[in-house]
């Protein structure tokens, strides 16, 4: 990576962290269950002071996903949501809210909007950076090179089945913050958060000085509070805000932000 | 003879031309390394290619003959029409050949468990048979829809002793169950093998299973060769992932005078939407989708669309990236068949030579049927028959409208109704 780049996001995330203990990370599936939700929902995140969310564009073969975000995408689909609505709603958010906005979205998107148009498109959408799970490093580096030049991150995956030389060279591709995956699998299953992926966050911490994002069966304010003593920066909540949705809607779901919130002070 | 690699090996990264590449999540990154290496490992060791070729001799029934089909030749009057027989190996299609040469490699990794993805439910059966044979645990991915259309092949796994689990996402059909196989790979890998169908997904998938398959064009180039005293001047083979076409293709490649002809599934007519042709119409486009880029059925917005074919093993969004590259090299040449035109082209082979072909295998008969009267009868062609059509019989007898076998059917049911 350029030396001279320096990363807004990681800036922003540097700064949101004093005065609070962990950062905290929140998912919404632009479209499911519908945009008008979606805007509640990114109000409710607002409200419980939620730092950095994942709006993640909707793609018929999810294969990082677990079933619940498969169903979402697939619906989300279904109702017609387009790239023009996806943008659009970016916009407004990142107009209005004061957390950071990131893609999460699968390679073809990128690759039918065109590496460029798509760099340019988030950029001018406010959007801060992008997760792309099936785009490993050795396929990304045009990408990556254009997004940076549009002061966009590149926010790259460490999994625990990585070797430590992987891990470096995910550590040296990486600027933002990385996303630290708590276990094998795919989205929307409990994790183990034991002793395990506290040596996983020392190595991922070896290869990389950035945040570390902890995501990948965080559901409750106990795994916030794991999160932080096993030294990650950000915890991430993406499943369990979908299902408390579903099972509760906005009232619980507000709840449910407030109460993993309560643990990041 | 162990298949010289260099003619149809991919290059850097695992790309034939521009297509193919591994998209995987990181997860996976070091389960492909270790695939990958016990792939090369296999190919540098000078007795595996012959312990691949033992096996599917004594257990898989190979090689399989090619046949002279005289009837159809007199029918159609043009070119001699012959056939390579891959219905002949054990479980009835081409896919044992893969699943043979992948069960060697788990064996090598000292894996106990493996997955598979299935479409007609063939590759299902065949990977069963293969996780029974060496007492591997084994998991069957099979979309809801193709549960329904094979239930014969969902009957048979589960008797070998395989868990077959519905995929009740997306479309219901092949791509979701690839979907649902990356998905549990991604959990499973320290134990567990996936036994990729086709010559789809990340590399080294795509050339891996060229690898096995290319036994059939080795085979088949040397028999066409004594029967018919010259090289096939087309060969014609239907396309799904496109397995049964690389294997064939792969033993003419070199021979520029071969022309190599893949059928795609023209379901009800590529303008009616309802196909599953990716090249031959003209309506796929590059994408990346299910670990490796290729030409997809997809929408301007990158999202992959519904297919439709009356053959379970061709409805497929995606296609080898080897064959996109051929197509895009001028190399194969690519045409697609109606689901009529299918049934009417196993109903002739049929009654013409007593062969059932599968309904995927029915497409290359189809084409092959268009164009040999246009043919002179110096010309000779061979039509890769990757798999029976017994297994079709509830879909076949369908779209025959067969009377009998619907009273039958109501008398069967009307017994298990009591
Ligand atoms: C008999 C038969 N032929 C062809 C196919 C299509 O696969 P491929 O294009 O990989 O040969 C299948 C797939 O299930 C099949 O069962």
């Amino acid at each position: 990576m350029n030396t001279t780049y320096s990363s807004t996001l990681e800036a922003s995330l540097r700064k949101r962290q004093t005065g609070k203990s962990i950062l905290f990370m929140s998912h919404v599936v632009v479209g499911y269950p519908s945009l008008d939700a979606n805007w509640a929902m990114l109000e409710a995140m607002d409200d419980a002071g939620v730092d950095v969310v994942e709006f993640q564009l909707p793609f018929s073969e999810p294969i990082a996903d677990g079933p619940r975000f498969v169903k979402a995408n697939h619906e989300a689909i279904r109702a017609g949501t387009s790239w023009q609505q996806y943008f659009d709603l970016a916009t407004r958010a990142a107009a209005r809210f004061s957390f950071e906005i990131v893609l999460m979205g699968y390679y073809n998107s990128v690759f039918r909007m065109g590496p460029e148009r798509f760099c340019a498109r988030l950029a001018e959408t406010g959007m801060k950076g992008f997760i792309v799970p099936d785009l490993p490093v050795e396929e990304a580096g045009e990408l990556n090179g254009l997004a940076r030049e549009h002061g966009l991150d590149p926010i790259l995956t460490m999994t625990p089945t990585n070797s430590p030389a992987r891990l470096a060279e995910i550590g040296r591709n990486a600027s933002g913050f990385l996303y630290c995956v708590a276990r094998t699998g795919v989205t929307g299953r409990q994790t183990d958060l034991s002793s395990e992926v506290g040596s996983f966050l020392r190595r991922c911490r070896e290869a990389t000085p950035l945040p570390l994002g902890l995501g990948f069966g965080i559901r409750s304010a106990e795994n916030v509070r794991q999160a932080r003593e096993h030294g990650a920066d950000l915890a991430i909540v993406g499943t369990a805000g979908t299902q408390a949705w579903e099972e509760g809607g906005p009232e619980a779901y507000s709840r449910f932000l407030k109460s993993l919130a309560a643990a990041t002070a | 003879m162990s298949p010289k690699l260099p003619v149809w090996a991919p290059g850097r990264e695992g790309y034939f031309g521009d297509f193919g590449g591994a998209f995987i999540p990181e997860m996976l990154h070091e389960t492909f390394a270790e695939l990958r290496a016990a792939f090369e490992n296999a190919c540098d060791d000078e007795t595996f290619w012959q312990s691949y070729v033992d096996v599917t001799a004594g257990y898989g029934g190979r090689p399989t003959p090619v046949t002279f089909c005289e009837n159809l030749t007199r029918k159609l009057g043009g070119a001699r029409i012959y056939v390579k027989r891959e219905d002949l190996n054990h479980t009835g299609a081409h896919k044992a050949n893969n699943v043979m040469g992948q069960g060697l490699l788990v064996q090598r990794m000292g894996k106990k468990r493996v997955i598979a993805e299935t479409g007609a439910g063939q590759h299902g059966v065949a990977t069963a048979t293969m996780a029974a044979r060496l007492g591997l645990e084994c998991t069957i991915y099979m979309g809801e829809e193709d549960v329904a259309r094979q239930h014969p092949n969902v009957f048979w796994m589960r008797q070998l002793g395989a868990e077959v689990i519905p995929v009740t996402d997306g479309t219901r059909t092949l791509k979701d169950a690839i979907n649902a196989c990356l998905r549990d790979w991604a959990d499973s890998m320290a134990d567990t093998h996936y036994v990729m169908g086709t010559v789809c997904g990340p590399h080294p998938f795509p050339q891996m299973v060229t690898y096995f398959q290319s036994i059939i064009g080795q085979e088949a180039r040397a028999q066409m060769l004594a029967l018919a005293g010259k090289l096939p001047d087309r060969v014609y083979a239907c396309v799904g992932g496109g397995s049964n076409a690389s294997g064939i293709f792969t033993g003419f490649l070199d021979d520029l005078s071969t022309e190599l002809v893949g059928v795609e599934a023209g379901g009800k007519g590529i303008e009616t939407g309802e196909h599953a042709a990716r090249l031959a119409g003209g309506k796929g486009v590059p994408g990346v989708a299910q670990g490796y880029k290729t030409v997809f059925l997809q929408n301007e917005e990158g999202l992959m669309q519904d297919t439709h074919s009356v053959a379970a093993g061709l409805d497929y969004i995606g296609i080898g990236p080897m064959l996109a590259d051929l197509h895009e090299q001028g190399r194969v040449r690519f045409e697609s068949a109606t689901d009529q035109e299918v049934v009417d082209a196993l109903r002739l082979t049929m009654r013409s030579e007593g062969i059932i072909p599968a309904l995927e295998s029915s497409h290359a008969f189809a084409a092959a049927f268009r164009e040999a009267p246009s043919l002179s009868d110096d010309d000779a062609i061979l039509i890769n028959q990757s798999g029976r059509g017994d297994k079709d019989i509830f879909t076949v007898a369908d779209a025959l409208d067969d009377e009998g076998w619907k009273t039958f059917i109501r008398e069967t049911a009307a017994r298990y109704a009591r």
